[in-house]
This record gives C-alpha cells, sequence and structure tokens, in this order.
C-alpha cells in the first residue's frame, strides 16, 4: 500500500512536468502543424539563464521569474527568427527546421560555456520532507504537483475565457477561418509560442530545482517524453496532452517500482518498457487517445 | 464598392480563375451562378485575401485589396461566409462569435451580440452549447452570424445552402431577402440560381474560371438557354452540386 502511494505520488511528479511540455508541444502543433523538436531547448535556456544569474549573486527568491522570462523570450524569439519563414512548407521542413534549432543550441552552449556540466546551488528547501503515516513526501513533490495543478488551471481558464485563448483553439481548429474572423496569424502564433514558452519555464523552474544544473543537452530528454505524452494524448488535444504526460510518469514510475529486481537494478529498463508500451500504442490507436478529428489544415 | 478588373488566380499549374471582372456597388445584391469548378469559391477566395491573385486587381471602396491578409480585411469591412460554414465546431456557439467579433471593441461586440441574437433566435437557445452539435441549418446560420458580427459593409457569402435540406434552404434565403432589404451589400455564390438571380439586383455566369454573361438578376434568371448551356439542368442545379 505505501509503496502504492508512493509510486502514485512520484509518478505524478514527474507526469505533471511531462504534462507541461506536452501541453506546449500540442499548442504549437494545433496552430501551425509543427513538432517542435526545439521545445526542450527552452529547459537548456532557463538552466544556464538560472546559472549566469548565479554566477553574480542569485537567489531562488526570483530565479524562477528569471528562468520563466528567459524561456517565454526564447519561444518567441525561435518563432519570429526561425519558425515565422516556413510556416507555409510542407511539416517536413518545418520538422527539419526544429531539429535543426534543437542542434544548433547544443552547439552554441558547448562551444561558447562548456560541455560540461555546470551546477548551482539548490533551494534550501528541496530535499526536506513531510512524513505522513507510512507515506514520506518529498517537498519537492508536492511543489510539483502544486505548481502544475495552479498553471493547469489558469492555463483552462486562459483557453476557455479570454479572446486570446479562443482565438487560439478556433485557429487550431481551421486556421484560415479564423483569419477570415480577423484572427491575425502572426499574432496569434506568437501568442502560442509565448504561451508554450510560459509553460515550458514553468517546467524548467521545476526541473532545475530538483537537479540544480546546466548542459548543453539537457533539454533532450525530457522533450522526447513530452512528445511521446502529446503523441498517447493525440497531438492538437489540450486536455490529451495533460492526461498523456501524467500516464507517461505514472508508468515510468510503476515500472521502476514493481518490475523484478534485475530491472531495478538496470534502472533504464523502465525507459525500455515506456517505448514498448508507446510502439504498442501507435500499433494500436495511432490517433491517440483524444483524437483532433479535424486536425487537417485546408 | 467592390470591383475585381482582370483577375486571375492559378493553383499550381491550374488556371481557376481567367482575367475576371466584376463589380458590385453600394447597397447591391450580385448574384455568382456557374457549373462545379467553374472558379466562383475561387473568385470569393481571392477577394477574401485566402488566395493570392497572379495577375489583375482587387478594389474595395477605392483602395487597392489585391494582396491584402484576411484579417485585415475584416477589419476594413469585408467578411467571407466560407463554403462548408467551416464554423469552429469545438466551440460554443457564444465562443464562435466572440471570436468573429475580435475585431470589434468590447462595447460594439455586446451591441452586435444583441443584433445577431435578434435576426437568430434559434442561435440564442444555443448559446453555450458546442457547435459541433448545431444541425445543419442551425450551422449555416452560425455561419452567416459569425460574418455579421464584424459588422460588414459587404458580405460574401458562399453556397450558403448547400447540402441544407428544402425547408432550410427556405430559410437561408428567407435570409438573404432580409440582409438584403437592410441594405447590406452582398455578393452571394448559389447553387439554386434561379431563384437566388430572382432576388438578385444584378448577376454573372461563371464558366471555366471566365465570366461568361452578365445581366440584371431577373434578366438572366430568365434565360433557359443560358442555364442548360452554362449551368446544368434547366432548374438552374447542376446534378454535381446534390449531396456535396
Amino acid at each position: 500500500m505505501t509503496r502504492l502511494l508512493q509510486s502514485l505520488l512520484d509518478g505524478v511528479g514527474v507526469g505533471s512536468t511531462y504534462a507541461l511540455l506536452a501541453l506546449g508541444i500540442s499548442l504549437i502543433f494545433g496552430v501551425m502543424h509543427l513538432v517542435n523538436f526545439a521545445h526542450g531547448e527552452l529547459i537548456t535556456v532557463g538552466a544556464y539563464t538560472a546559472y549566469f544569474f548565479f554566477l553574480h549573486g542569485g537567489s531562488w527568491w526570483w530565479m524562477p521569474a528569471v528562468i520563466i522570462g528567459a524561456a517565454v523570450l526564447a519561444s518567441v524569439a525561435t518563432e519570429q527568427i526561425a519558425f515565422r519563414w516556413v510556416r507555409n512548407a510542407s511539416p517536413f521542413t518545418m520538422l527539419l527546421t526544429s531539429f535543426a534549432l534543437e542542434r544548433l543550441s547544443h552547439a552554441l552552449w558547448q562551444i561558447f560555456v562548456s560541455p560540461k556540466q555546470r551546477p548551482f546551488p539548490k533551494p534550501a528547501w528541496v530535499f526536506n520532507s513531510l512524513t505522513l503515516g507510512s507515506v514520506r513526501l518529498e517537498v519537492m513533490d508536492l511543489v510539483t504537483i502544486g505548481v502544475t495543478a495552479i498553471t493547469l488551471v489558469g492555463t483552462a481558464i486562459v483557453f476557455r475565457r479570454t479572446l486570446f485563448g479562443i482565438a487560439v483553439r478556433g485557429a487550431a481548429e481551421d486556421f484560415d477561418a479564423a483569419r477570415l474572423m480577423g484572427v491575425k496569424a502572426n499574432r496569434v502564433i506568437s501568442g502560442a509560442f509565448a504561451f508554450a514558452g510560459l509553460l515550458a519555464g514553468i517546467a524548467a523552474c521545476l526541473i532545475v530545482m530538483r537537479t540544480p544544473s546546466a548542459e548543453p543537452a539537457m533539454g533532450s530528454e525530457w522533450l522526447l517524453k513530452a512528445v511521446i505524452a502529446a503523441v498517447i494524448g493525440g497531438l492538437g488535444s489540450f486536455s490529451g496532452a495533460i492526461i498523456g504526460g501524467l500516464a507517461l510518469g505514472l508508468l515510468e514510475t510503476f515500472a521502476r517500482a514493481y518490475l523484478p529486481d534485475v530491472a531495478t537494478r538496470l534502472d533504464r529498463f523502465s525507459t525500455g518498457i515506456v517505448f514498448i508500451v508507446v510502439a504498442l500504442f501507435f500499433v494500436l490507436r495511432p490517433q491517440g487517445l483524444f483524437t483532433v478529428s479535424h486536425a487537417e489544415r485546408v | 464598392m467592390l470591383e475585381l478588373d482582370q483577375v486571375t488566380t492559378r493553383y499550381g499549374a491550374i488556371t481557376a480563375l481567367h482575367s475576371a471582372s466584376l463589380r458590385v456597388d453600394v447597397g447591391e445584391m450580385v448574384v455568382l451562378v456557374g457549373p462545379n469548378g467553374a472558379g466562383k469559391t475561387t473568385l470569393l477566395n481571392t477577394v477574401a485575401g485566402l488566395l493570392r491573385s497572379t495577375a489583375g486587381s482587387v478594389r474595395f471602396e477605392g483602395a487597392d485589396i489585391t494582396r491584402a491578409d484576411p484579417a485585415r480585411l475584416v477589419k476594413s469591412g469585408l467578411a467571407l461566409v466560407p463554403e462548408h460554414r467551416r464554423i469552429f465546431k469545438d466551440l460554443t456557439v457564444e465562443e464562435n462569435l466572440k471570436l468573429a467579433g475580435i475585431t470589434a471593441t468590447g462595447s460594439e461586440r455586446r451591441a452586435r451580440f444583441e443584433d445577431v441574437a435578434m435576426l437568430f433566435p434559434v442561435l440564442r437557445s444555443k448559446w453555450t452549447t458546442s457547435a459541433g452539435f448545431l444541425s445543419g441549418g442551425e450551422a449555416q446560420q452560425l455561419a452567416v452570424a459569425r460574418a455579421l458580427m464584424s459588422n460588414p459593409r459587404l458580405l460574401l457569402l458562399d453556397e450558403p445552402t448547400l447540402g441544407l435540406a428544402p425547408t432550410l434552404v427556405d430559410v437561408i434565403f428567407d435570409l438573404l431577402v432580409t440582409l438584403r432589404d437592410q441594405g447590406r451589400t452582398m455578393l452571394v455564390v448559389e447553387q439554386n440560381a434561379r431563384r437566388a438571380l430572382q432576388l438578385a439586383d444584378r448577376g454573372y455566369v461563371l464558366r471555366s474560371g471566365r465570366i461568361v454573361a452578365t445581366g440584371t438578376g431577373p434578366e438572366l434568371a430568365a434565360q433557359t438557354d443560358l442555364f442548360e448551356a452554362f449551368i446544368g439542368s434547366p432548374d438552374g442545379r447542376s446534378s454535381e452540386d446534390h449531396g456535396s
């Protein structure tokens, strides 16, 4: 029972970070049919920003705001510098552009900072835990789940209540019809990138609080998981992305907790299980859990 | 008000519109008819900015709008009800209308909500319903209501009765009459050619991307030979239109 609760909590903790990233990927896919493989680089940008500010006497009190700001700026900048010019190109061209950005980001950090990991201080409370009965609750898990829950509620309000949110949903369903209503293409796409940057920035904060360091390729592993989560949920479906992220996090954690000891020693096995399940998923339900019936832009 | 001068539009190697010229004056209802694939939708989409013409010019209220962005055109007073309606099925009726009023200020938008609710009582009762659950007739009314949210001086309608049951076709035709009597300038593409022409001030016949005939609405509606030669069956419906 304890192990079950523990796994559940851990799974939701990891899964909610996947969910934040997957939501950003789904959002961008919705408005421009791009699977943005450079999305994970926003985590890297956030981490290096924290590293630089800590070199000059940074504090965790205001660091989250700086990390999020950097991720938003970087996200909007990639759209204006790179993706805007290939917007009407084939999805394959857009995909390659995003791969190029990802590689470019790795190379730039390696050349201008260092190929090695750069650590910085962690928040003082990060490894604290409270015990509730027989379950040990890590403060960081609670923070992660709490922050994600607030972020998702905020996101839901933005998409349900604001004109920006409605415009993004409309544009995701039928981009040209949205333009016929007076929605400005540049503005709605820039806005979607900014919002995806915000979500990635929040995810980056949660990630670097746990492992306070920056290294060139740190975004890629998270990105892969987030893409898988978005695909499980059905690309372009916002609620699907959240559920996909949580499902993936739980799957990973439970695989680690309940597989035989052999597997525990080979910790990477849990990633293997995830990929096998995802492969099965592609075969059995290629359209994702939540089908977006009109994802094709006409 | 609207003037097309020798407009040519291509899809890759295919020329869908060949040097088409037409004009719509203030307060007029102009109907554009022709068989399937004649280039009617291409013409409307070119005017609305969804397609770029390769030659010729489009002027709206004296300004050159040949290469204008659809969003800018909405702001300057031109709205298109696109073919197949293209309402946002994931959004509620209210959200569809809210989005359609994106160019208006808050108070303008509220005033137009009132106007639209008056004109389309059926939508008022479905305010918070997802538009995907609307019937064909309701969806078409929403599509027109959406275009009216920007209070356009020129309204373009592409096949507003497409796929609707006969009684609903009547509802849409009544709506066209209401809009015409309100003095709204309209350019309408319609498969029920004769019926639409009878309501129109003027009409154009488009065939294989070229304007082949023009005249007053009733004049064109009366020309039986024209219908057989250019549009299709004598009742003005081309057989391919059914069920599409």
